[in-house]
């Protein structure tokens, strides 16, 4: 509790500060290339032969996805705080990789958790992150998945809290975290509210954006809450379906309860234990899911559906041969919901999907699920 | 004065003792064995019992109480299973039982239901790791009305505004961790428990218990030296863990907590 006190201290006062911020906004300019590109896919839309779809391009910025966006942010600020070392968990392995990054390039020391059945899934990931000089801890308890990397990455941020600083990477975990990287990755609604005004001439009928811990759909959603005509839908994973219990769709199969210091809508038994969850995709395979979405699903802002492995897996499919974009697995299930929504809408509405990462580090698991030996 | 956990202390305090607090992990192997154990380790000079409750994602504990809750879990253990068991157990002791659960095994009972059936099974105290006290109002209420202790705890980090607010809000005694880490880490900076719980006392009359970190009768002794109480849990349940299949593991485990009980200091009677 007091290192929560601490952080959220320290960052209330660089979210003041000019300096943090314009040494934020450089580096998301210089280092990760923003703004990154809202792309209009010409291609798809005729395809499927309704709303006009506009991809937002996170694949595009460096270490290819929005991840990136927060680990900046939180390496800043683990430097004002004085901590030499950071530590994260890592799912998918793309925050994994966008905190090895940040370190290398800040001279920070870093460790990253990742569970043994994530390590397998996203092997090429892991190599990345050794590469680039962190040490990767497979971590062999419960699910060995998203949930029980950042248990232990908790676990060990309890034990070293002088010296290190947890950067979390996903709207998770307990406050201060939601907060502060929900602003961290906002920067991809307010990119896009300008370069839809530019392109439309107005804003978007429906934003999509898949949602694992749900960073990357608040940092799209974030700029559009209070514009009510926007409609929103956060895409879950639905695993091998809800109703094979095998998903990790916390809205269609959680009740709330408390994960990681954090009250949201979380899989569970009767009893509370944290039930195990499965998706196709590393990054939206988690129990519990940022405490911002719940709000907003209460509210009914922002509608939650999901996509199940094998809509996702077509949904990369058509991305990669309709336009030349191998998505993410996680922004895989965003694109599947837009060949559901696209259909349904008028030619003159507009769509904006969050195509959150790029779909390199799935190569190897996609050839494994079409039998396909590399 | 009409809880258990401070009728212990007085009684402790009269004698000149220092209180052994020992932790089992509720339904480890199974809640019969619990039941067994809990009366031996009263047997072995065990002042108070925690028992811990199973969770599938304890981020305060370290390996040896994770393995533990996987343990009790797979032999299907539940908090009602648990509170079943403790009263039972009330037939047979009175010795003071504390429930040491993360809070989702609660909110998924219900706190109030849960208060008034732990407080009806005979539980005494409660610890629940992963609720600061800033957001317990509503459970230190219903606690409050069912007459169960919440015990919470300080770390070395610490503030001072922080000790004095949780050491007011502690009831039975304040849990004073003895590292910043997880259960069953090592014991290092004996000066800063020391320094520490003399700061809890100025801020608080309530028993100050020192857990983490102590795991052999050296450490009993070193840490009772300063403080009214001990907690041992990681190594109690690692004797639990390496003779799980020995018909006589009861005994295994009475004989290292006696270790424990006799290194603890006595004083001189006030």
């Amino acid at each position: 509790m007091p290192a929560l006190l601490e952080l959220e201290q320290a960052y209330l006062k660089a979210r003041k500060d000019r300096r943090f911020q314009a040494e934020f906004q450089y580096y998301l300019k210089h280092y990760v290339g923003r703004p990154t590109p809202l792309y209009f896919a010409g291609r798809l839309t005729k395809k499927l032969g309704g709303a006009k779809i506009y991809l937002k391009r996170e694949d595009l910025c460096h270490t290819g996805a929005h991840k990136i966006n927060n680990a900046i942010g939180q390496a800043l600020l683990a430097k004002r705080m004085g901590k030499p070392r950071v530590i994260a968990e890592t799912g998918a392995g793309q925050h994994g990789v966008a905190v090895a990054t940040v370190a290398a390039m800040f001279g920070l020391q870093s460790e990253i958790y990742m569970g043994t059945e994530d390590m397998q899934r996203q092997a090429l990931n892991v190599f990345r992150m050794r590469l680039l000089g962190s040490t990767v801890t497979g971590v062999d308890a419960g699910s060995r998945t998203l949930k029980d990397a950042i248990s232990q990455a908790m676990r060990d941020w309890t034990t070293n809290v002088g010296t290190t600083h947890y950067i979390l990477g996903s709207v998770l975990g307990a406050h201060p975290y939601p907060m502060m990287i929900r602003d961290f990755q906002a920067v991809i609604g307010r990119e896009t509210r300008k370069q839809i005004l530019s392109a439309e001439k107005r804003l978007p009928d429906h934003l999509v954006a898949c949602v694992g811990g749900g960073s990357n759909s608040i940092g799209l959603f974030h700029a559009f809450i209070k514009d009510r005509k926007v409609r929103m839908t956060g895409v879950e994973a639905a695993g091998l379906g809800i109703e094979s219990g095998k998903h990790a769709a916390r809205f269609a199969g959680g009740r709330p309860g408390v994960l990681h210091g954090t009250m949201t809508y979380l899989l569970q038994d009767d009893d509370g234990q944290v039930n195990l969850t499965h998706s196709v995709s590393a990054g939206l395979d988690y129990a519990a899911v940022g405490p911002e979405h719940s709000y907003y699903h209460d509210l009914q802002r922002v509608q939650y559906t999901s996509a199940t492995d094998e809509e996702a897996l077509s949904a990369f499919d058509l991305l990669a041969r309709e336009e030349g974009i191998a998505p993410a697995l996680e922004s895989a299930h965003a694109i599947a919901e837009v060949v559901k929504l696209a259909p349904r809408m008028k030619k003159s509405q507009v769509i904006v999907v969050n195509l959150s990462g790029r779909g390199d580090k799935d190569v190897n698991q996609i050839a494994r699920i079409k039998g396909v030996t590399l | 004065m009409s809880n258990r956990l401070d009728q212990a202390f007085a009684r402790l305090k009269e004698q000149g003792e220092k209180a052994l607090i020992a932790y089992i992990m509720a339904g480890d192997p199974s809640l019969a064995e619990t039941e067994q154990l809990v009366l031996e380790l009263e047997r072995a000079g065990a002042d108070i019992i925690e028992l811990g409750v199973p969770f599938s994602d304890p981020i305060a504990d370290g390996p040896v109480i994770q393995k533990a809750a996987e343990r009790a879990l797979r032999s299907g253990t539940s908090l009602r299973k648990i509170l079943a068991t403790v009263t039972a157990l009330r037939t047979r002791t009175k010795i003071p039982l504390v429930l040491m659960a993360y809070y989702n095994s609660i909110h998924a009972f219900g706190e109030s239901d849960f208060c008034r059936a732990a407080s009806r099974a005979g539980v005494d105290g409660l610890i629940v790791p992963d609720m600061p006290p800033e957001e317990a109002g509503g459970l230190d209420a219903e606690a409050g009305k069912a007459g169960i202790c919440v015990i919470y705890l300080l770390a070395p980090t610490s503030t001072p505004d922080r000790r004095a607010m949780v050491a007011r809000r502690s009831r039975g005694f304040v849990y004073y961790v003895s590292l910043t880490g997880i259960t069953g880490a090592k014991l290092t900076d004996l000066d800063g428990v020391k320094k520490n719980v003399e700061n809890i006392r100025k801020a608080t009359t309530v028993p100050v218990a020192v857990g983490f970190g102590v795991a052999t009768p050296d450490d009993a002794a070193k840490v009772g030296a300063t403080a009214d109480g001990v907690i041992v849990g990681s190594a109690i349940v690692r004797q639990i863990g390496d003779h799980q299949h020995d018909s006589r593991m009861a005994e295994h485990v009475g004989r290292f907590v006696r270790t424990l009980k006799a290194a603890l200091p006595r004083c001189a009677v006030a």
